[in-house]
């Protein structure tokens, strides 16, 4: 005697991005906290000393904020015009930026007056950092030069005008403290070296260079600019790796997570993308409201920092693990005493004989309505408003057993007005679901058959009636429309495969038929 | 033709076994049951076939226990004869021969000698008329009796159990269309009863079937409408009285009451087994979902047991209304074999579509349905006029990991439902698990099938008539949390043609398609490599030639041609006007077998496709077509010398036909083993024949000849006790086994004075150089044995010419004792 078979409820596959580690990883974080800067955020950098303060650049201040703090722990307004490229030294005490008025200006953290004021570009500097030796620092300006200063003197060392176009970008490196990498509006990453006078490498990116990026070992440098992302081997002199093409605006910052196993890209187009840096896929996406201008990742992840074009800046902190396991502790259900405590510790003697119980299978209510054969009620249970709206596959599926059984029919008749408007709804709902047509379809035609002759009477069912007609017309006009399209692109297809069409059908199925014939 | 007289075709067993009412014994021990041309004997509660009870040459259409002695059984048949059978023994007693073929056999317990035989009313098989005749079966010591007095009793009767004896033996009860006869024997008179056709409110009066009340006046008859009514007072022509029970919505199939005339069980199609309460009809006991619809039940004569018969060729055992205890299950045959036959490579069992909804796994070599695996896993409702789903394409990959399913259901006015599954085999649980279902593979019905033979990839393409295959790949998703899931990788398609039949090359690194006239080669990577053609005709079936002949791609096609082409110049190597009608491909070899259908009849050819002689052919193998066909590989290869049974060596040849029999080859040589092995395998017949007492018995009576000669020898009294010792001591307080070892062993060793003269050489010699290296006991024996036999001594042996080996071992280990004692004792 075999038991019964429950209804199978088909499990449709998910729609949308599957669930990965880095999906769990990058998901992981609470929901923004948003602070609004005077103008479009352009720089954040992290102080590498803990707490790790941030410094954000925006209009012509730079606040310093605490990890957790929304009110800036820190403000710097001596700027005459608009502020660049806030950045903090490696032991966070200095932080140097640069300013649409040429000047570049160096600041205790913990003081408010510029302890140092370079001056010597003639345009106004969008690059500024510390070399790793913490004694010089590189500028980069609009007037197409790069320039090395020395801070305890205050002086100028060298100036390199290779560039011909505004430099946008730069980095120095964290081993070496005569090595720096600068980009440019003119297409090209240049690679100094302060003891030589010119640049020891030049690669040409072929967009506008808005960010570069030097991985932890200093073997491969990302460059950002335009729609591309691009990775360049510097151990051989400069190769091309890989170019990426993921945004569909200009790709402003660039971020490294922090065990260098992601890169991070932000765009113009309002998108963080997250690539695996070993295939170079993306494994994660960010949206924002606005084009984004800056992105910074605190050290361990901590939160994500990302500043906008209007002035909003986004901060995303991750979740701890307390606040995970609460999460998923009330979901769990206190264990009842009676039951899980009572003969838990009982420890079978050595005569006892063990007896096991038949597992008792459970049935959910519908399958035991459709074992009864209570075919109505079966229906009724599957369309409780719960099911309906939460599950609708199980609706669907119990309507699809009914309708195996021949008794579809049966069950859907026989219901006074409000259930007949209940079932309509759900039709409206689900009868254009890709998943469920074939089965509503049936159960539609059926209802209209059998309801025919009380059309009129209520003007609920009649309402709802037409607007199952508005539905089934809309989509049969999508229907023709999509098939229109897909006829396009066949002739799309077909003129893009010619040739090989003619390989195919003519040489070797002639010979073919020519020798078999 | 040569006629070739050593390889026979055989019918296979897997016959019904639901054919006719089973018969429980009057201990309950035994099931017997009418398995086409033979009688099968189980055991009741190890569902084991105990023995099967051949010598008819048609078809067993009744088996009732001899009412006089309940070791014995009588068996009816189609070839005429009535057959007495000993049961527990397997022997067949007599014979009774009627002269007429005859339908089914009814005894009673007060009609001493009779038995009643339903016959046809004209002497030939084709008359539509039944009649019920008493035969007097006559008392001789022959094993062959003619029996020739026959009296009709009813005429008119139905040919199959729809006859019953009431209380006593004083009347039977025949049913037939709307018709209920009561035939008394004291009055020898009979009572007909009508009933209306009523065909108002869809009452389907008709009778089919009728059991009456063992030890009160009451006929109850079962309806086509699924009514049952209880018929009393029937001894009047007018006054008779009949009260109804309803509960079954289709015909009711079969009604038997309790031995004890309690309760009154009835089956149909809804596969309930309903027990009415005799005395308080409207209470009932309901056993659900016990298989397929129910054309039988029978009661054991103690009422303890009840058996049911359904209709997907399974016999259920009942205790006592409460519990399903045993199964008996046939191979499952609908009216065809949908799913092709395939050989699951793990199993080597037969794998084709059974019960609906399920594929069967049958063994083969055992003649034993092993398991059924449920493909649809859906409530099965047993209603006539419903669309079910059923299975109808099944393959396996060549490692037997993956099993690819195919089921579907086509409803009036609705669109075809076809669901493709994927089952992975599981270790653990030693079947298949659902891995993958996919919905609607195809917009139409999927012709065929096939995994890439490749072992690096593992590849399923499936062809369907919406003129599109697909290869579906296994994609493995270990970055996510579900595992490793089927998704499609190619769809393609030629010239929007319909695909029938598709081939991957023995390596895998080709794929054939068949696109109506057109052969379409497909590489791995999904270039069209070449296309074949020999129009007029659609492909029908290809095969890609394998070992020695992988280069040979073979077509059958509509139009009376089998065409053989190179693959390597993509041409034409030959081919001839028949008309294949099935291919099929050794797996194991390089032979292809082909069956023709000519004028009613098949043929068959076995040929390697670059040789220009068949290797074996025979003609008129069966009548019509031959449905499905598979090589099967042999556990154990056939080492047949003949050059036309040399085919067979390898794997053997099962099929179809139109009939639904399943037949196979057998060679001469095969069939000596099988004899012998039968011979080998006579046991005791209470024991049901399990695999496991074949080993165990086998094993036991090796042991009992291996102890055999040592009972004859003298044990060592010293022994025995160190063994008793050994054994009766409880085990914890025991010392080591190491420590134990040496002294068991020791004591087991016999001593050499009282055996050796008994001994084989070789034992001698083992025995010989354990002494040299064991302990005193021996050694001890030994001075004793030559004390006793010191009368002959060296002096003697010397003379001696000729001595065998052993006696001049003996001497040897006689030579390295000390005699120093000798000499002492010589000196007092």
């Amino acid at each position: 005697m075999a038991s019964f078979k429950s209804t199978k409820i088909p499990i449709y596959p998910k729609l949308g991005e599957k669930v990965t580690p880095d999906t769990l990883y990058w998901k992981n974080y609470k929901a923004p906290v948003q602070i609004k800067e005077f103008g479009a955020v352009t720089s954040i950098d992290f102080s590498s000393l803990a707490p790790h303060n941030y410094a954000v650049t925006a209009s012509t201040r730079i606040h310093i904020y605490g990890p957790f703090s929304t009110e800036p722990v820190k403000t710097f307004t001596r700027f005459k015009d608009t502020a660049y490229s806030g950045k903090f030294r490696s032991d966070g005490q200095l932080l140097v930026a640069g300013c649409e008025d040429s000047m570049v200006r160096l600041f205790d953290v913990s003081g408010k007056v510029a302890l140092r004021v370079f001056k010597g570009h003639t345009k106004g500097v969008h690059v500024t950092d510390f070399t790793s030796d913490c004694y010089h620092i590189l500028t980069g300006s609009d007037d197409y030069t790069c320039r090395l200063w020395d801070i305890p003197n205050s002086t100028e060392l060298t100036s390199y005008k290779e560039h011909t176009d505004y430099i946008r970008c730069g980095i120095t490196s964290k081993l070496n403290r005569d090595i720096f990498i600068t980009g440019s509006y003119d297409h090209t990453l240049r690679m100094f070296d302060a003891r030589v006078e010119k640049s020891v490498m030049t690669m040409d990116h072929s967009q506008p260079v808005e960010s570069v990026l030097l991985y932890p070992s200093e073997g491969l440098l990302v460059s950002a600019g335009g729609r591309y992302v691009k990775v360049w081997d510097l151990l051989k002199g400069g190769q091309p790796l890989v170019s990426l093409k993921n945004h569909h605006k200009t790709v402003t910052c660039l971020s490294l997570s922090s065990n260098g196993q992601r890169l991070l890209s932000a765009s113009l187009d309002r998108h963080v993308k997250i690539y695996n840096t070993t295939n170079y896929k993306v494994v994660h996406n960010f949206d924002y409201a606005a084009s984004i201008l800056s992105l910074a990742l605190a050290p361990d992840d901590e939160s994500i920092v990302v500043g906008m074009t209007n002035g909003v800046l986004s901060i995303k902190h991750r979740k701890s693990p307390e606040e995970k396991r609460e999460m998923a502790g009330k979901q769990r259900m206190q264990p009842v005493y009676r039951i899980f405590v009572k003969g838990r510790n009982y420890v079978p003697k050595k005569d006892d004989f063990l007896v096991s119980k038949p597992v008792k299978s459970h049935l959910a209510k519908y399958d035991k309505q459709l074992k009864k054969f209570n075919i109505s009620k079966a229906l009724d249970t599957a369309l409780e408003s719960w099911r309906r709206n939460r599950k609708p596959e199980i609706t669907v599926a119990v309507m699809k057993e009914l309708d195996r059984r021949g008794t579809l029919k049966n069950a859907l008749a026989g219901r006074d007005e409000q259930n007949l408007s209940q079932l309509l709804n759900f039709l409206i709902g689900n009868v254009v679901d890709p998943r469920f047509t074939p089965v509503l379809v049936t159960a539609t035609e059926m209802i209209l058959d059998i309801y025919q002759a009380v059309v009129g009477q209520s003007s609920v069912v009649d309402r709802q009636l037409v607007r199952l007609q508005e539905l089934v017309e809309r989509e049969v006009d999508y229907q023709q429309d999509l098939l229109e399209v897909l006829g396009m692109l066949d002739t799309l297809f077909a003129a893009s495969l010619p040739r090989k069409e003619v390989i195919l059908n003519s040489s070797p199925l002639a010979r073919s038929d020519g020798k078999i014939m | 033709m040569v006629a070739h007289a050593e390889i026979r075709v055989v019918h296979l067993s897997g016959s019904k076994i639901n054919f006719r009412e089973p018969v429980i014994t009057n201990d309950s021990r035994f099931l017997l049951c009418a398995s086409g041309e033979s009688v099968k004997v189980y055991s009741s509660s190890s569902e084991e076939c105990v023995h099967d009870l051949q010598g008819h040459t048609d078809l067993v259409s009744g088996i009732v226990r001899n009412p006089s002695n309940h070791l014995q059984v009588y068996s009816c048949s189609a070839d005429g004869t009535v057959r007495l059978w000993d049961f527990t023994d397997g022997i067949l007693i007599k014979t009774f021969i009627i002269g007429y073929p005859i339908y089914s056999i009814y005894v009673s317990e007060n009609h001493g000698g009779v038995v009643f035989v339903v016959v046809p009313m004209a002497n030939d098989k084709s008359s539509e008329l039944f009649q019920l005749v008493a035969v007097h079966l006559p008392l001789s010591g022959d094993q062959e009796v003619e029996a020739r007095e026959l009296s009709a009793v009813l005429c008119d009767v139905s040919p199959s159990g729809a006859a019953s004896f009431g209380r006593k033996g004083e009347y039977i009860a025949a049913v037939k269309g709307l018709q209920l006869e009561v035939f008394f024997f004291k009055k020898q008179k009979s009572h007909r009863f009508f009933l209306k056709s009523g065909n108002k409110k869809g009452a389907k009066n008709a009778f089919t079937c009728v059991s009456c009340h063992p030890k009160e006046d009451c006929i109850a008859t079962g309806h086509e409408d699924g009514k049952i009514r209880l018929w009393r007072n029937f001894n009047q022509k007018k006054e008779y009285t009949y009260s109804t029970l309803h509960w079954h919505h289709g015909a009711v199939n079969t009604l038997q009451f309790t031995p004890e005339g309690t309760n009154l069980l009835s089956g149909g199609i809804e596969s309930v087994l309903v027990q009415w309460h005799y005395t308080q009809e409207n209470q009932k006991d309901f056993l659900p979902r016990l298989g397929g619809a129910i054309t039988h039940i029978a009661v054991s004569p103690d009422g303890s047991l009840f058996c049911t018969s359904h209709s997907d060729n399974k016999i259920t055992i009942i205790q006592s209304c409460v519990k399903v205890s045993a199964i008996i299950q046939g191979l499952v045959k609908g009216e065809g074999v949908r799913t092709d036959l395939t050989i699951d490579p793990r199993s080597k069992a037969l794998v084709l579509n059974g019960k609906p909804g399920h594929l069967q796994f049958y063994s083969l070599h055992r003649d034993k349905l092993l398991y059924n695996l449920d493909i649809v896993q859906q409530e099965y409702i047993h209603e006539e006029g419903l669309d079910q789903f059923e299975v109808v394409k099944a393959a396996f990959d060549t490692r037997g990991d993956w099993l690819a399913t195919v089921e579907e259901r086509t409803q009036k006015g609705s669109e075809l439902e076809i669901n493709l599954k994927l089952w992975v085999y599981d270790e653990q649980t030693q079947s298949f698990m659902l891995n993958t279902t996919v919905i609607a593979p195809h917009e139409d019905q999927i012709t065929a099938m096939c995994f890439s033979p490749s072992p690096e990839t593992t590849m399923l393409v499936t062809i369907s008539f919406d003129g599109h295959f697909k290869a579906w790949l296994l994609a493995d998703h270990s970055d996510t949390k579900e595992g490793a899931s089927w998704s499609c990788d190619f769809v393609g398609g030629y010239h929007h043609l319909k695909p029938g039949c598709c081939c991957f090359s023995a390596d895998g690194s080709l794929l054939a398609v068949g696109f109506q006239e057109v052969v379409t080669v497909w590489s791995p990577s999904w270039e069209l490599l070449t296309t074949l053609s020999q129009p007029p005709g659609a492909i029908r079936d290809l095969c890609f030639g394998r070992l020695s002949c992988s280069k040979y791609l073979l077509g059958t096609s509509t139009k009376n041609q089998l065409c053989c082409w190179n693959l390597l110049t993509c041409s034409l190597e030959w081919s001839t006007p028949v008309d294949v009608s099935l291919l099929q491909a050794d797996p194991l070899s390089e032979n292809m077998a082909a069956f023709c259908s000519q004028s009613g009849c098949s043929d068959l050819f076995v040929f390697k496709p670059g040789e220009p002689r068949p290797l074996y052919s025979q003609k008129a193998l069966c009548t019509g077509k031959v449905q499905r066909a598979v090589f099967a590989p042999r556990d154990q290869m056939l080492e047949s010398c003949e050059e036309h049974a040399q085919w067979l060596n390898r794997s053997q040849l099962y099929f179809f036909t139109q009939h639904m029999d399943l037949m196979t080859f057998s060679t001469k040589t095969e069939e000596d083993r099988l004899l012998a092995s039968s011979k080998r395998l006579m046991v005791d017949d209470s024991v049901a024949v399990t695999p496991f007492y074949l080993l165990l018995g086998k094993h036991r009576q090796h042991q009992e000849a291996l102890t055999n000669p040592m009972a004859e020898r003298i044990q060592l009294p010293q022994g025995s006790i160190a063994i008793k010792e050994l054994l009766y001591t409880p085990a914890h307080v025991l010392p080591s086994a190491s420590f134990l070892c040496s002294m068991f062993v020791r004591s087991l060793l016999i001593s050499s004075s009282s055996a050796s003269e008994e001994k084989e050489p070789v034992e001698e010699e083992m025995e010989s150089e354990e002494e040299d290296s064991e302990g005193e006991a021996e050694l001890r024996d030994a001075r004793q044995d030559l004390g006793g036999s010191a009368a002959w001594g060296p002096g003697e042996e010397l003379g001696a010419p000729a001595l065998t080996k052993a006696q001049e071992r003996e001497l040897r280990r006689v030579k390295h004792f000390d005699h120093s004692w000798l000499s002492s004792v010589l000196e007092c």
